[in-house]
């Protein structure tokens, strides 16, 4: 029983100061970098998109009802206490099995779910019931991670484990025109009022004042965190920068999306492909998710085999499925389980080079 | 003609404590340990027993396996004291030296021009010196019955703080150049060198290519992926300079000479300069560079990435000549990783900042800057340190898996633990890859006998 609280102690202990364990063997010398610095610079980098969300919160639920005023500080406030119940329960949920299975396991608690945790209330609609919520997490982290041995050793990405259990198990909450936006029974809407995301419009008439410019700056309906284009790019930044997150793969996918979506302008079909790349999760998918280095590809090459496809299926999708609008919580999923095929084939087919190389030699 | 090979991977840690390039003293020691740990794969058997009287060169211990594989006396003198472990495993044959250097009747000088392949390896197993020669894959004790498809030397270490063999050796030339005329008659021989300039440039009867890069440039083992990957069936020797030297002037002078100049170096070590030493020297001689009390401190044998933690108790290894003297970490960094600039810490991830400050050098202890993690960073954080055609991730999880035939792969016979040493410097999941690889090499030989 000690031994199992050993890892909770542990994670809070770590947390506050780095502990005077030294290295036993091997290299005398180790560099100051831990998974704790990193996961908490991919928090950050999560940051403005975060923060622009709960902004946009506010300033949509206010928009339905009429006022469209900027209101920098009070839409914040508002879409803050909307948002903050979903992290409460993300994190709680989460970290808690973490906690649980660390003990179990007696290792000390990995630092992954930190970043998960930061994602999950971003993707998912603002007015998702907490219990759901809770449900999805319980399931992403058992069955997505723990099972597998943890941190390090799962398949796919547990945040968009969380927003696939929450769209299979709960699609009326999870789609349509009544999910983006919070508001509260018994509130008058203005005429006209559509809570569609653009995304889900398409090409349709139905644009309600939205322009290129919205879709950058991210006025829009849509999951809390996937709205604003220019946030997720500062977060890109952060995550190129540093090397967390790799650059290739981002690349990768937006050169997968331009091509299907170019060519499916080619023939008449879909909404410009450029629009594409600003419009529902597609930026914030691929700055985020798609390069998670644990279910990403591994290899260079395959970073951009992995990107491109992953580019590539978010847009099929979303070209050819009538039911739902977007593509990309699928497209990473595929992407993800395809990533070690990808690797296999890029390792393989080095390796015989190498070897007849070194036979020629 | 010499061929320059650039190596862009790796990375030059920034410690701080390089050794200064002067010689500060001669240290002749009144006891030397005679040490078969230092030889991988060498199962000793004793020649001597306590009382008996040694000579310079004198057979100390056999190997097992092929009795003609010798290790011998570094000293004249007595034999003080059997040194024994668990099990009774022999730890070290303790000589009191007489100060004498009296060298006992080796196999003499000879001219390696006159001589053959086999006359040259006898010369080699009767002078002492084979088990300075390491055989891959495995980097293991190397076996006179087989011929090898080339030997490799490195004339320079890019290890941090790692001895500067232009110092060391640099006015050796004659001996190393003798010990590749003799070498060359069992294979060709290969030599890496820094640059054009190097003092070890101008040698000759070998095959010369020159390697710039960051470490580890320097490790044979790279510079042997480079010029001719080892492959399911090949053999390659290599050794260390030293040795190459003194298998040299066994030749020339019949002596047995393994004295070199070593570098006494790292943060925590006062004034760092070198020492003429022998291997087996107790460590304790250099109570000047630590100040007398090595509490708190780690005493190194070998370099700070891949060398032994001796103490100041222990001794010189036997193919090191490097001594690393750094502070242990054992206190703990309150919001360590929290704070936004770590003035104290290098890292090379772009997650700190130590990338704006590039001509600093830092006082590092040996703290792990964390706890052990699975892998979660991707082969690519790893391999940009590892300037060999291989995947670090996939050959580490083989090993850890023990799929001999994912190992052999994924390049198990390029490697020997001290290459993948900066993998493990720059892990934040803080896993020993250095051992893990050990481990698969070990069970590659337990398949594989």
């Amino acid at each position: 029983m000690k031994k199992f609280w050993h890892a909770t102690v542990d994670a809070f202990q770590t947390f506050l100061k780095v502990p005077g364990t030294v290295a036993l063997k091997g290299a005398h010398l180790r560099d100051a970098i831990d998974l704790k610095r990193i996961m908490i610079i991919a928090v950050i980098a999560v940051g403005p998109a975060a923060l622009f969300g709960m902004w946009n919160v506010g300033y949509q639920h206010n928009l339905a009802l009429g006022d469209g005023r900027l209101q920098i500080l009070a839409n914040f406030w508002q879409g803050f206490l909307q948002v903050l119940p979903l992290y409460v329960v993300a994190y709680a949920v989460g970290l808690a099995i973490e906690f649980f299975s660390a003990g179990l396991r007696n290792e000390e608690v990995n630092e992954g779910y930190l970043m998960s945790g930061m994602l999950i209330p971003m993707i998912v609609p603002v007015d998702v019931p907490l219990w759901m919520l809770a449900v999805a997490v319980a399931f992403a982290v058992i069955f997505g991670k723990e099972v597998f041995g943890g941190t390090g050793m799962n398949i796919w990405n547990p945040a968009l484990l969380t927003r696939a259990f929450l769209f299979f198990s709960y699609p009326t909450e999870m789609s349509g025109s009544d999910c983006w936006i919070h508001l509260k029974e018994g509130e008058t809407l203005v005429d006209g009022f559509t809570g569609a995301t653009p995304l889900a419009l398409g090409d349709s008439a139905a644009h309600y004042s939205t322009s290129v410019w919205s879709y950058i700056i991210g006025t829009i309906p849509g999951s809390v965190g996937e709205t604003s284009v220019i946030a997720i790019l500062l977060g890109a930044f952060i995550l190129i920068w540093t090397g967390v997150a790799s650059w290739k793969i981002m690349t990768g996918s937006v050169l997968g999306a331009l091509f299907v979506g170019g060519l499916a302008n080619l023939f008449g079909v879909g909404i410009p492909c450029w629009e594409q790349l600003l419009l529902g999760g597609f930026a914030f998918g691929t700055v985020f998710m798609a390069t998670d280095p644990v279910t990403s590809a591994q290899t260079e090459t395959g970073k951009w085999i992995y990107g491109i496809l992953i580019g590539a299926l978010c847009i099929t999708v979303r070209l050819f499925n009538p039911g739902y609008a977007e593509g990309m919580m699928l497209a990473i999923l595929l992407g993800n389980t395809f990533a070690p095929v990808i690797d296999h084939c890029v390792v393989s087919v080095h390796i015989n080079r190498k070897n007849k190389k070194a036979l020629a030699l | 003609m010499s061929k320059t090979i650039v190596l862009k991977k790796g990375l030059d840690i920034p410690v701080a404590g390089a050794a200064e390039l002067r010689l500060s003293k001669t240290v002749s020691p009144d006891i030397v340990a005679v040490q078969p740990g230092g030889f991988k794969g060498f199962s000793p058997r004793l020649l001597v027993k306590e009382g008996d009287r040694v000579l310079c060169g004198s057979p100390v211990l056999a190997d097992k396996a092929n009795p003609a594989i010798l290790v011998v006396s570094p000293v004249s003198g007595t034999v003080k004291e059997i040194v024994r472990g668990e099990k009774r495993k022999l730890l070290a044959v303790l000589v009191q030296a007489d100060g004498k250097r009296e060298q006992a009747k080796g196999p003499g000088a000879q001219k390696p021009a006159e001589l053959d392949a086999a006359q040259v390896k006898e010369h080699i197993l009767a002078s002492g010196l084979w088990p300075f020669i390491v055989q891959r894959p495995y980097g293991i004790l190397a076996d006179p019955a087989v011929t090898p498809k080339a030997v490799f030397v490195s004339t320079f270490s890019s290890a941090p703080l790692a001895a500067d063999t232009e110092f060391t050796l640099g006015d050796r030339c004659g001996d190393i150049q003798a010990g590749i005329d003799a070498l060359a008659k069992i294979a060709p021989v290969h030599i890496g060198l820094k640059s054009d300039e190097s003092a070890f440039a101008k040698l000759q009867n070998a095959e010369k290519h020159i390697f710039k890069g960051k470490h580890p440039a320097g490790n044979v083992g790279v510079q042997i992926a480079a010029v001719s990957p080892i492959l399911k069936g090949d053999t390659v020797w290599t050794l260390p300079l030293f040795a190459l030297a003194a298998i040299g002037k066994s030749f020339l002078k019949g002596e047995y000479d393994v004295r070199r100049k070593v570098a006494v170096a790292g943060p925590a070590a006062i004034e760092p300069a070198y020492v003429e030493m022998l291997p087996g020297t107790p460590l304790s001689a250099l109570a000047a560079f630590y100040g007398g009390n090595a509490e708190g401190l780690r005493i190194v044998s070998g370099d700070l990435l891949s060398g032994v933690t001796a103490g100041a108790e222990g001794y010189l290894g036997t193919a090191h000549d490097t001594v690393s003297i750094i502070k242990e970490g054992t206190e703990p960094e309150l919001f360590g990783w929290a704070k936004p600039i770590r003035w104290g810490q290098f890292s090379t991830d772009h997650g700190y900042f130590s990338w704006l400050t590039p001509w600093r050098k830092y006082d590092m202890d040996t703290n792990l800057h964390g706890g052990p993690r699975a892998f979660v960073m991707n082969d690519a954080y790893y391999a940009k340190v590892l300037p060999m055609d291989i995947y670090p991730i996939y050959l580490l999880k083989a090993c850890l898996a023990g799929d001999i035939e994912k190992m052999e792969k994924f390049g198990i016979y390029e490697v020997l633990p001290e290459d993948l040493a900066l993998c493990e410097y720059i892990d934040p999941s803080k896993n020993y890859i250095q051992e893990i690889i050990a481990k698969g090499i070990d069970l590659m030989l337990k398949e594989m006998a």
